[in-house]
């Protein structure tokens, strides 16, 4: 069960920073351009670390279940012809349907209000849960944990302070992070819903439990409106899937650009 | 080669420059964690584990390569550079040597202890590197490197660089 689990807190992570990087060269002002680029690259860094771990998970299982683990043809030829795996092909060479990241990172920026939205409910979640995840069982789980938790430390506080700037802002900069807020309100459920490999992770004191993560994130979240003058949406009809692999259009579209190089140019490297 | 003291080794280490801020080697920066030095059959093999300052630092790949000609340089051939993530790096491990040179070279060192929370809107104490004022203001809390935050003096109206307390 370890496998799902780190690459669906690997893909979440690719999948972020590659939003984030979309805003390079298109930031309102340089500093802020500068900001989301710097993010973007602390997500890819703990992407890098959580697919290299999941690529030794993979390389030490055993022949038979290799070939049952991944759909993505062009894995399966790799794993077929006997090679083992490394951080690059778990990013590069699997479809849509194979990657676990949350419905949340796979939103597009939109517009500022949407960006920070979008920010504020998975920064807030991250930092809970990198938090409790310090002190998982798996130790290198843990080592990188407590490695991303003091930059997603900074990552709060920057999506808390433009979700509070926008929100108790002008009427209109109001409007639209309410707005923002409401619409992006449907993709948190699923943070705080476990799945299988979730569930099996969490009992053998490897995951943190969820429903804890919840309350954190509930409160503080719940301080950061309340500051901002943003009404918590009281929508409760939440979407799923994202971590099963059942995913928006939206994914398709990031993985047709993050993936073109290796799928058109397979094994190219700098 | 059968007399190679680790003292040695962190002789040559201290050649190795940061290639963001190239006035500190990477001892001033702490990032090298462990040196171990090895005899086997007359081949001496050296272990060097290094941790990243942050995880996507773009950096380590060109620090590893530069422990690599370094040690290369001084004839070793076996040579492990294994990175190491716990316990993570904190701007506590730089050397006061380090902050000296950091300040020196127009960067305004890490001033506080690690990880006092500031809360939201809220921003260090920096002194200005050029006229030690500290009528400074933040202007970005992310700069052009992950290690460093954007601010200004308001007294001598430079821009200058902190290197960010973590």
């Amino acid at each position: 069960m370890t496998l799902p689990y780190v690459l669906r807190l690997a893909d979440d992570a690719i999948i972020i920073g590659h939003r984030l990087s979309e805003w390079c060269g298109h930031g309102p002002i340089l500093e802020q351009d500068i900001a989301l680029s710097n993010a973007a690259l602390d997500h890819l860094g703990r992407a890098r670390s959580l697919y290299q771990y999941a690529a030794e998970l993979f390389n030490n299982m055993p022949e038979a279940e290799k070939k049952e683990v991944f759909t993505s043809v062009s894995l399966q030829n790799l794993v077929n012809a006997g090679s083992s795996l490394d951080e690059d092909n778990l990013a590069y060479l699997r479809d849509g349907w194979d990657f676990k990241n949350v419905l949340l990172v796979e939103q597009p920026n939109i517009d500022w209000a949407y960006t920070v939205a979008r920010g504020l409910f998975f920064d807030a979640f991250n930092y809970f849960y990198f938090s409790a995840l310090t002190k998982s069982t798996d130790t290198t789980l843990a080592a990188i944990a407590e490695k991303s938790l003091k930059e997603v430390t900074y990552h709060l506080r920057w999506s808390s302070e433009w979700v509070i700037r926008l929100g108790d802002g002008t009427d209109e900069s109001h409007a639209k992070m309410q707005k923002a807020i409401d619409e992006m309100w449907m993709y948190t459920g699923e943070l705080f819903t476990p799945v299988a490999y979730e569930t099996a992770m969490q009992q053998q004191g490897q995951a943190p439990d969820l429903k804890l993560i919840q309350q954190q994130w509930m409160e503080r979240i719940t301080t950061v409106c309340n500051e901002a003058t943003i009404t918590l949406p009281a929508g409760t009809w939440m979407q799923q899937g994202g971590k099963e692999g059942r995913h928006s259009e939206h994914l398709g579209y990031i993985l047709t650009e993050l993936q073109f190089m290796q799928r058109v140019y397979p094994g190219m490297a700098w | 080669m059968s007399t190679l003291t680790t003292e040695q080794v962190y002789n040559w280490l201290a050649d190795v420059k940061d290639p963001e801020v190239p006035v500190l080697s990477i001892l001033d920066l702490g990032i090298v964690r462990d040196v171990a030095v090895s005899e086997t059959d007359g081949q001496t093999s050296v272990t060097i584990k290094i941790t990243p300052t942050y995880s996507g630092c773009p950096a380590m790949d060109v620090i590893a390569i530069g422990i690599r000609m370094a040690m290369a340089g001084h004839g070793i051939q076996h040579l492990t550079i294994a990175p190491q993530l716990s316990p993570a790096w904190t701007t506590d491990w730089m050397t006061e040597d380090g902050k000296r040179k950091l300040k020196e070279y127009g960067i305004a060192p890490p001033n506080r202890k690690a990880f006092a929370a500031l809360g939201l809107f809220e921003s260090d104490d920096v002194e200005c590197p050029r006229c030690n004022s500290h009528n400074t203001a933040l202007v970005s809390q992310y700069g052009p490197t992950s290690c460093k935050a954007l601010y200004k003096c308001e007294d001598c109206k430079e821009p200058f660089e902190h290197f960010k307390c973590h």
